[in-house]
């Protein structure tokens, strides 16, 4: 009897604790989706609409202030996507390439430099962009290469973050005997590289594909030292804009449609690869 | 590595030669655009180098006085790297507690067979989403949802709570709240899913023996999980100390790089940043830099011992 009414109030306990876990994720699930709910909102609704007061449901004006967004005169939104695509996805291409041509070497190749150069990667891991940034505006004013693409995207070769990254995907996946066979059969060392050790690196360089893209697409301190050029800015450059022009006389419909537009790309590619890129975020920092 | 894979390496001396091509473009990269640039800024720490409206002064030599116009305090008495200093280490704190508090909470939540939470990969994917998000965007988005004219207030208005509309970003704590929620809920989720992976990893054996025991779940937490945890949750209070110091999109964006009110929202990293911007002046901002150096390497070398520590030991950890 006393069992019974032991194992009757244990149940009761985590019928309670499993509520109260539910109710947790709940709020916090509110907390996530809540700013976004009114930002898409907010995108539906005409200037003297969004003056008038709150409002919880879509209202007809989405395509209107999409319209007006795309085509403003002092904001051109979509040469800014444009801009900050091309930038993020020649930074996604040539981090992951070179990070895992980096890792390869090695891991695979045994020479007299191989320690310290490991270490020195890991040593500079931590040290944070900013720190440079004064050489290198520097730098680059006197190379003439403000208000150009390049500065952007050439400093992504060298990724401390991803190459530790692909060295740990490698340690597991890549067994010496794979590259040594590849040798035995003539091939050469770039060519075992690029045509047998890239596709067995495939998933890991789709995940930081994704992570170098979505970083580069977000970065916004050094595009803003260096591009002022209306044809060159990125998106967040151009957010910043909208953040210091005079407020009172925006349509503010067409402010959240900035907005929105500035997130949209990401988060769509977000919604369709989720369970990946959340397999991805672990798989590089907590090893086995 | 096995022996005979050493053996192997060691047979092919044209080898090393492979190793160096493959590594050098890296170091090419890096040292282009890293690290000659650092020590340009270290090097531009030590001069006078500014542009007062349209009249360059400087370059010129002098020392480390740079260093003590950075540490000496102004008109008013404050010194201005210590406040922003200060303001970057609150803001962190105010973000980054709840952070690990709640991403602790939810990890064991979701690794928990007896609780058996549903829906996980939902809740997983709702999380993470912030972490993603344009931090320009995000903020620029709290600013019109929380100004005067927003929709916050005109729902507090609505509902009779206030008089008159709140000026959120005019007021110091609610303009750290705001940046402190705004970080929290970019990082808890990326925070949560590390630490999951770092409870899966452990033996699930040790939480049986325990439950056998008849430890309490509150027992077994801070018993089994917490310390065998330790070493990954070091890493996560580290990488998001180093996040911290380099605090900048979201202030700035929300305050419009000054920080209001008062400067009490400043870091400083944007401190850094209007040395570049307004004044170009190179000389106090290369004094930042340095500083900033200094910390975040101090900062670096703790991460680095606590790995090299954790790596070593990984063994013991998982034969019990």
């Amino acid at each position: 009897m006393k069992n019974n009414d032991q194992s009757e109030k244990a149940r009761i306990h985590l019928l309670m604790l499993r509520i109260l876990v539910y109710a947790i994720l709940l709020f916090l699930t509110f907390l996530c989706l809540v700013f976004f709910y009114m930002l898409i909102i907010n995108s539906s609704r005409s200037n003297a609409q969004l003056q008038a007061g709150f409002s919880a449901l879509p209202q007809g004006n989405f395509i209107k202030n999409l319209k007006n967004a795309w085509t403003d005169a002092s904001i051109n939104i979509p040469r800014g996507m444009l801009n900050s695509f091309i930038i993020a996805s020649s930074c996604a291409i040539l981090t992951t390439y070179f990070s895992a041509l980096t890792a390869y070497g090695i891991h695979i190749y045994d020479f007299k430099l191989k320690k310290p150069a490991f270490l020195f990667i890991m040593a500079v891991m931590m040290i944070p962009p900013q720190v440079s940034a004064v050489g290198f505006i520097q730098l680059m004013m006197k190379l003439k290469l403000t208000n150009n693409f390049l500065p952007l995207i050439v400093p992504s070769i060298a990724a401390p973050v991803v190459f530790f990254y692909m060295k740990q995907y490698m340690e597991s996946v890549l067994p010496y005997e794979i590259v040594e066979s590849a040798r035995i059969d003539g091939a050469g060392e770039f060519r075992i590289f690029n045509q047998i050790v890239l596709p067995i690196m495939k998933p890991a360089i789709a995940v930081q594909m994704i992570f170098s893209f979505v970083q580069s697409w977000n970065n916004y301190f050094i595009p803003a030292l260096l591009l002022d050029k209306a044809e060159m800015k990125t998106v967040p450059i151009m957010i910043a804009q909208l953040r210091s022009a005079d407020y009172s006389k925006f349509d503010m419909g067409k402010v959240y449609m900035f907005i929105l537009l500035a997130i949209l790309p990401v988060l769509i590619v977000y919604l369709i690869l989720s369970r990946f890129i959340i397999k991805g975020v672990t798989a590089g920092a907590v090893k086995g | 590595m096995s022996k005979e894979e050493k053996v192997l390496k060691k047979k092919s001396p044209r080898n090393a030669k492979w190793g160096y091509i493959f590594i050098i473009p890296f170091f090419a990269a890096y040292i282009c655009c890293t690290l000659i640039p650092q020590l340009m800024t270290f090097y531009n720490s030590l001069f006078m180098n500014y542009r007062d409206g349209l009249t360059q002064v400087g370059p010129k030599f002098v020392g480390l006085q740079n260093f003590v116009k950075l540490f000496s305090p102004d008109n008013s008495g404050t010194i201005g790297i210590l406040k922003y200093f200060g303001n970057t280490i609150i803001l962190w704190l105010m973000g980054a507690i709840p952070q690990i508090v709640v991403a602790m909470l939810l990890a064991v939540f979701f690794t928990s067979y007896r609780l058996n939470i549903k829906g996980q990969q939902f809740f997983k994917t709702v999380i993470y989403m912030p972490n993603l998000i344009m931090a320009s965007a995000f903020s620029m988005l709290f600013f019109t949802l929380f100004s005067p004219v927003g929709p916050v207030n005109q729902l507090l208005l609505g509902a009779g709570w206030v008089d008159k509309a709140v000026d959120f970003l005019n007021i110091k704590i609610s303009v750290r709240v705001l940046i402190s929620l705004m970080n929290f809920l970019m990082w808890f989720g990326n925070t949560t899913i590390l630490l999951m992976a770092g409870i899966q990893g452990i033996d699930q054996s040790l939480f049986d023996a325990a439950m056998v025991d008849g430890a309490s779940s509150t027992q077994t937490f801070f018993r089994v999980t917490l310390p065998l945890l330790r070493p990954i949750l070091i890493y996560t209070v580290i990488t998001a100390m180093i996040g911290g110091i380099q605090m900048f999109d979201v202030p700035q964006i929300l305050t419009k790089g000054i920080g209001m009110p008062n400067r009490t929202s400043m870091t400083v990293v944007m401190y850094l940043n209007n040395y570049l911007t307004t004044s170009k002046n190179y000389g106090m901002a290369g004094a930042v830099s340095v500083v900033l150096f200094i910390i975040s390497a101090a900062l670096s070398l703790v991460v680095y011992s606590s790995l090299s520590r954790q790596y070593k030991k990984p063994a013991r950890h998982r034969k019990y």
